[in-house]
């Protein structure tokens, strides 16, 4: 199909109201095309059904010291074809530093989720870009100390008047040096001040909660820092990106934004004939299948070294293949060429049923939505079937070229993660262990026994600095378990717990399989006699084990000794969140009042009271906040 | 084999404006179309940049007073480089 054919069918399936439908297809055209052109036919056309599809919305200020202005639209239809719809405040030209310090300016009035302050070089330090000759080494040395003192004053001062992330551009290296081939011949020569700058960045986004680095730097490198510059555009518009960059640029932002705003895939679903390995293990056996550090099977190792990155990112995998079980699992035990092994996998459905249906088994077996699934087989008809039956799976699109097969998966924004907790690496073991568990119930006849068998061990908290990163996290991707949905960045959670009426406690839960991690998070605001709650949420890897009750009933007797008579709370029904839905009815809580959002209830103390189920131990630290 | 130059000029400068094709005429002009304004007008250069493979200078960015001086602009450069 050639583009304009696409774009009547778009037209077509907008005018006969097919949303889902249109949206595939303003994708695949993104895909085929991304320009000016078409990003502004892509939002043209999604302004037009926005509100028939599941989109994020999302807040974006760009502050800046050039024009950014072509690469927003870019930026705007990526973001729809990845799920976000996205509203962008572009700073004043050069105003960025105002911007920052006026806190009662249009930036912070605009209220966004996140800030990018996209600032170059030659604007912050003309003195290191092309003035750098005549610079003795104090003052080169001097320079670099002006512009980070610049950068930390703004984070600090961004930090008092927002909670909104920060995302910090690197600098940018010149093309040439001042100082040629002599400038490599020093440690403090142009390219090491700027590499001091860009490495003093990093520490100083590891400081605070919510702010993170771009690499322009890497990211004009990658492209070719001589072929990235359009120097005509800059003397003229302002505008140094040659145009068939600025999409680049537009990319990279989205790298940040896509796990900023939850929009991202929890597991991925490999197949494996000719996407693992080359050949068909059920017809070219073990000796016949590639798969090693020779082509063609090192395209396929390449693959692989890629898949185990994202399962150390704490991206869970699951196996979804045709084939007859034992020879699948012979190449995945002994093959020696394997990087991945069945350990490393937390599902597998490998027999010669309908891919779509094992997607959902596989999905609701990790009790996770559909939704979080991502989908790798090297079979456009398997992908064209599963996207059939399930749309809401994201679906990797690969090239014919098995070469391309790794690139591919590093360049997926749904696996992109901007923190990484204990919790994140641990991962894959814990689905491990969750196997062992679902056999043990399948053993014992009642669920009490099943309880009891799993001496269960739930250890509660108030949030301190090593947990933060991951209580906020839970705030952000719990949508089953979770009674209001409050999404919360790493930087408000630590300022709710600074708050004296406010409590953020989080829960660990351990069993005789092992450690689940940190699970639960609560959070609390007590007013006088009535303890609200604000956020109730527990990972779905404990979902069924009434933990819940143990972790509610800590939180009651908490707010007793703080003084409360009565706690209340909203249950806000989603699309996911029908687990949670019974919560409070099942623990003696009464209905106030419904409206349109949800319900209200409320728990009187001296009527009824919590109980932690006696098979599940409780150890509670640090007391009360009063 | 590829759509005439103006057909392909034709297809950005609707899509950029949100106007229909047949809208879209050589004598088409910031004066006469209302979304072709400074930011559009880079988005335009960019675009046609990015869809031909070449770029234009500032002499020739001073040209481009409506769609039919662009379209002989671009005749010329991709007959020079043909």
């Amino acid at each position: 199909v050639v583009s304009s054919d696409l774009r009547k069918t778009i037209d077509g399936l907008i005018g006969t109201g097919a949303a889902e439908a249109a949206s595939r297809s303003l994708t695949e055209l993104w895909r085929r095309e991304a320009s000016p052109a078409t990003a502004q036919f892509l939002i043209t056309s999604y302004n037009t059904i926005r509100e028939h599809l599941s989109l994020r919305s999302f807040r974006l200020a760009i502050l800046r010291s050039f024009t950014v202005e072509p690469a927003v639209p870019l930026l705007r239809a990526a973001a729809f074809t990845a799920g976000i719809d996205l509203t962008v405040h572009v700073g004043d030209f050069n105003a960025y530093a105002q911007e920052i310090l006026d806190a009662d300016g249009r930036v912070f009035r605009f209220a966004p989720d996140v800030v990018i302050l996209a600032v170059q070089t030659c604007d912050i330090a003309p003195d290191l870009w092309r003035g750098y000759a005549d610079l003795t080494p104090q003052g080169s040395a001097a320079a670099a100390t002006r512009v980070m003192t610049g950068f930390c004053d703004w984070v600090r001062a961004f930090r008092k008047r927002s909670q909104a992330s920060l995302v910090l551009h690197t600098l940018e290296q010149p093309a040439r040096s001042s100082m040629g081939v002599l400038d490599g011949q020093s440690s403090h020569g142009q390219s090491s001040a700027i590499l001091q700058i860009n490495h003093e960045l990093r520490r100083l986004a590891e400081k605070h909660n919510g702010v993170y680095v771009l690499d322009y730097d890497a990211l004009v490198a990658r492209h070719g820092r001589v072929c990235w510059r359009d120097e005509g555009k800059w003397l003229t518009a302002r505008m140094p990106i040659a145009a068939g960059h600025l999409i680049h640029l537009a990319q990279e932002w989205l790298r940040f934004l896509v796990p900023l705003s939850g929009k991202i895939s929890k597991a991925l679903v490999v197949d494996l004939d000719n996407t693992l390995w080359k050949g068909v293990i059920g017809e070219d056996g073990i000796a016949g299948i590639q798969i090693g550090p020779e082509y063609p099977g090192a395209a396929y190792q390449a693959l692989q070294r890629a898949i185990l990155d994202l399962y150390q990112r704490g991206i869970i995998l699951a196996i979804c293949s045709k084939n007859n079980q034992e020879d699948a699992m012979e190449a995945l035990r002994n093959h020696p060429g394997m990087i991945l092994r069945p350990n490393h996998f937390a599902a597998m459905r490998i027999n010669w049923g309908d891919k779509a249906q094992n997607l959902r088994e596989i999905a609701a077996g990790l009790n996770i939505g559909t939704d979080a699934l991502a989908f790798l087989d090297d079979n456009p008809v398997e992908r064209e079937q599963v996207r059939m039956a399930l749309p809401e799976v994201n679906i990797i699109e690969l090239p014919d070229d098995p070469l391309g097969f790794a690139d591919t998966l590093r360049d997926q924004l749904a696996f992109e993660r901007l923190t990484l907790s204990e919790e994140d690496r641990q991962r894959g073991s814990y689905y491990a262990a969750q196997d062992q568990r679902l056999e043990l119930l399948e053993q014992v006849t009642s669920k009490e026994d099943f309880y009891r068998s799993l001496e269960q061990e739930a250890e509660i908290s108030p949030v301190a600095p090593a947990t933060l990163s991951r209580v906020a996290q839970l705030t952000r991707k719990t949508n089953q378990f979770n009674l209001t949905t409050q999404r919360y960045e790493e930087q408000q959670i630590a300022e709710l717990a600074k708050l004296a009426d406010w409590q953020v406690v989080s829960m660990r839960v351990r069993d005789r399989y092992g450690d689940n991690g940190l699970v639960g998070v609560a959070i609390t605001h007590q007013a006088g006699t009535v303890c609200e709650i604000d956020t109730f949420l527990m990972s779905c890897r404990v979902i069924g084990r009434t933990v819940e009750t143990a972790f509610l009933s800590c939180l009651v007797e908490q707010a007793r000794e703080r003084g409360a008579r009565l706690v209340r709370g909203w249950f806000f029904p989603t699309n996911k969140n029908a687990p949670a839905k019974n919560f409070y009815s099942d623990h003696g809580f009464e209905l106030v009042t419904q409206n349109e959002k949800g319900s209200l209830w409320e728990l009187s103390m001296s009527a009824a009271n919590v109980n932690c189920p006696d098979w599940v131990r409780l150890i509670v630290h640090g007391g009360v906040k009063k | 084999m590829t759509p005439a130059i103006f057909l392909r000029i034709q297809g950005i400068a609707a899509d950029l404006f949100e106007i229909p094709h047949e809208q879209v005429t050589p004598l088409s002009s910031p004066e006469n179309i209302e979304n072709w304004d400074s930011v559009q007008h880079l988005n335009l250069i960019l675009a046609l940049e990015q869809e031909f493979g070449i770029l234009f200078s500032t002499e020739e960015i001073d040209e481009m007073k409506n769609l039919g001086a662009i379209k002989s602009l671009l005749e010329r450069k991709l007959d020079h480089s043909a």
